[in-house]
């Protein structure tokens, strides 16, 4: 029940934006994805989504390489919120979440558990009181709200998440990614935030120029010299009730 | 409105009634009088059933001028609203129209080329001619798209690009060659127009875009797919290059099919699939057919008003649409202002 970014390396335009990164996340456990901005966060993801394919190595679910699933087959198992979604469409909140059902759904359309799958993922965000509401009318949180239940209507066993936090106050940020964390699935989340990394993920995975450059619990990752050398800044780390806390120093 | 689950096999129902009985006025408009029992039964008689007791001018003016125009009018209708439906989720683009992907422009060159250079030396017809303009524009515009990396927005600039030029060629052509009759016969038909249809566009036509329903329908949950884009489709599950080429290249042939039979009537793919998913809202299974059988009322009606506004002048179909649709689409935009199309 797992996937598995074996040795994979991508190229986009002549660039290398990954180099042999190998990435396996525990079952059910919440990985988190850190690194600066285009170190190949959202790359990997893709990649571990399936939307492209490696130039080098393997993406494996269940010891299968992805080439050799099908997509819908695929988006049963894995499920991903991508980090803008943006749409021109004058949809209600249950339309976007039933959109989860269509790796379910045949040509002619009969999917006999889709509505209570829905209604789980309605309730598992918090949505049930606002099902008739518009796209348009939601605020920023909701909307990350809105695409995590249409994830959770594939009823996948992984949900690939790219920074399901960006643009949200922290009141929402925390909510977010306690949602997603008490979920009984496999998570991968590419995150900016190091403090809300380790309060909320049980593994972590450090990208810097599309190579994987730190892996482990967060208290072993988030070092300050690994800090600096990744981001360039400097930091103290100070770890309380076995949580690292990073404070970063001016200048 | 809005009707967005229940009730729609009544409200499709009652549009296909709305439909029948709207072709059947519509063929008692005009000179010669004639009325919906007339219709009835010539249309009746030509079907096997006992004579209708009409006379050979009536029957003639029926089953010869009327009926086949009224259906093609639907057809045209319906297939154009469907494809502007199509396009628009497809390319992600409320602005796409059938007319996006460049086909009527390089039909209409073909139908100059024909009409005004006599290229083909009279085995082309204008309507064969105006075929395979649009079939190789559309070759154009996907060949370029996809050298260019093949994303929605590509596609639009590609069609942008082919419309820009095969109008400019038509106008070339027109400007440098045509003397004045030809001109208005081409300006004529460039904007559209379903005088002298045939019982072949008819049947052409009908089968073309009653083809392409019915793979669109198959694609209708692709199509939902498409609502957050190419990605978020894709780990849905859809194959968005094969989706994307199949639903593309049936767009394509209908809208050559229909320009090439009636030109290039505007506006009423570009609207009423907007006026559709106010309606019914974005689904695909719901919206295909409801904006069809939109489609199909709205063009007869058109093209009844172009036909008999100013007789025994006929106005050109595109005219009417515009200038009837544009006013209708304001009050709906007015009424919604706000809220995204």
């Amino acid at each position: 029940m797992s996937l598995l970014a074996d040795q994979v390396s991508w190229t986009r335009s002549g660039r290398l934006v990954l180099d042999g990164v190998t990435v396996e996340p525990d079952p059910g456990a919440t990985v988190g994805l850190l690194g600066p901005n285009g170190s190949g966060k959202s790359s990997l993801l893709k990649l571990l989504a399936g939307v492209d394919r490696p130039s080098g190595g393997t993406v494996h679910l269940d010891g299968e390489p992805l080439t050799r699933m099908s997509r819908r087959r695929l988006a049963r198992r894995v499920a991903m919120v991508a980090q803008h979604a943006e749409t021109e469409l004058h949809i209600t909140v249950r339309e976007v979440v039933r959109l989860g059902r269509i790796p379910h759904t045949g040509m002619i359309g009969t999917d006999t558990e889709g509505a209570a799958v829905v209604e789980r993922a309605l309730a598992a965000t918090g949505l049930t009181d606002m099902t008739e509401r518009f796209w348009h009318t939601l605020s920023g949180g909701e909307r990350q709200r809105v695409q995590i239940a249409r994830a959770l209507a594939q009823d996948p066993d992984h949900l690939l998440l790219d920074e399901p936090t960006n643009h949200l106050d922290i009141a929402h940020q925390l909510e977010i990614l306690a949602l997603v964390r008490q979920l009984d699935i496999t998570a991968v989340v590419a995150l900016h935030d190091l403090n809300l990394s380790a309060m909320f993920c049980d593994h972590i995975v450090v990208l810097s120029g599309g190579v994987v450059v730190a892996t482990g619990i967060p208290a072993e990752v988030l070092t300050e010299e690994l800090i600096e050398m990744v981001y360039g800044v400097r930091c103290r780390v100070t770890v309380e009730d076995g949580l690292p806390h990073v404070r970063f120093a001016p200048g | 409105m809005t009707v967005r689950t229940g009730s729609l096999p009544v409200l499709w129902v009652l549009g296909l009634v709305l439909l029948v009985a709207s072709a059947a006025v519509a063929i008692t408009i005009g000179p010669a009088a004639l009325s919906v029992r007339d219709v009835y039964g010539i249309v009746a008689e030509h079907l096997g059933a006992g004579p209708s007791g009409t006379t050979r001018i009536q029957d003639g003016i029926v089953w010869q001028l009327r009926l086949p125009r009224v259906l093609l009018a639907a057809v045209c209708g319906a297939g154009l609203a469907l494809c502007g439906a199509i396009l628009q989720s497809l390319l992600r683009n409320p602005l796409a129209d059938p007319f996006v992907l460049g086909v009527s422009s390089g039909a209409s060159t073909g139908a100059v080329l024909i009409a005004v250079l006599g290229v083909g030396g009279g085995a082309l017809t204008l309507s064969g001619g105006a075929f395979l303009g649009a079939v190789l524009s559309f070759g154009v515009v996907l060949g370029l798209a996809y050298a260019a990396g093949g994303g929605t927005d590509r596609v639009v600039l590609a069609g942008v690009a082919a419309t820009q030029l095969f109008s400019a060629l038509t106008s070339f052509i027109v400007l440098s060659s045509a003397d004045a009759e030809q001109t208005r016969g081409v300006l004529f038909w460039l904007l559209g127009s379903l005088a002298g249809v045939t019982w072949n566009d008819v049947a052409v036509c009908a089968a073309v875009v009653g083809a392409g329903l019915v793979c669109c329908l198959a694609y209708a949950r692709a199509l939902d797919a498409f609502a957050f884009g190419d990605d978020a489709a894709a780990t849905l599950g859809v194959s968005v290059r094969q989706a994307r080429i199949v639903l593309l290249v049936m767009t394509a042939l209908i809208t050559a099919a229909l320009v090439s039979a009636a030109g290039a009537i505007g506006f009423v793919g570009l609207v009423l699939p907007h006026a559709a998913r106010f309606v019914v809202g974005p689904a695909h299974v719901r919206l295909l057919p409801t904006v069809a059988i939109l489609g199909a009322v709205f063009m007869v009606w058109v093209d009844t008003l172009a036909r008999t506004l100013f007789a025994p002048q006929e106005l050109p179909t595109g005219v009417v649409t515009a200038l009837l649709g544009v006013p209708a689409f304001a009050l709906i935009l007015l009424r919604r202002r706000g809220i995204p199309t």
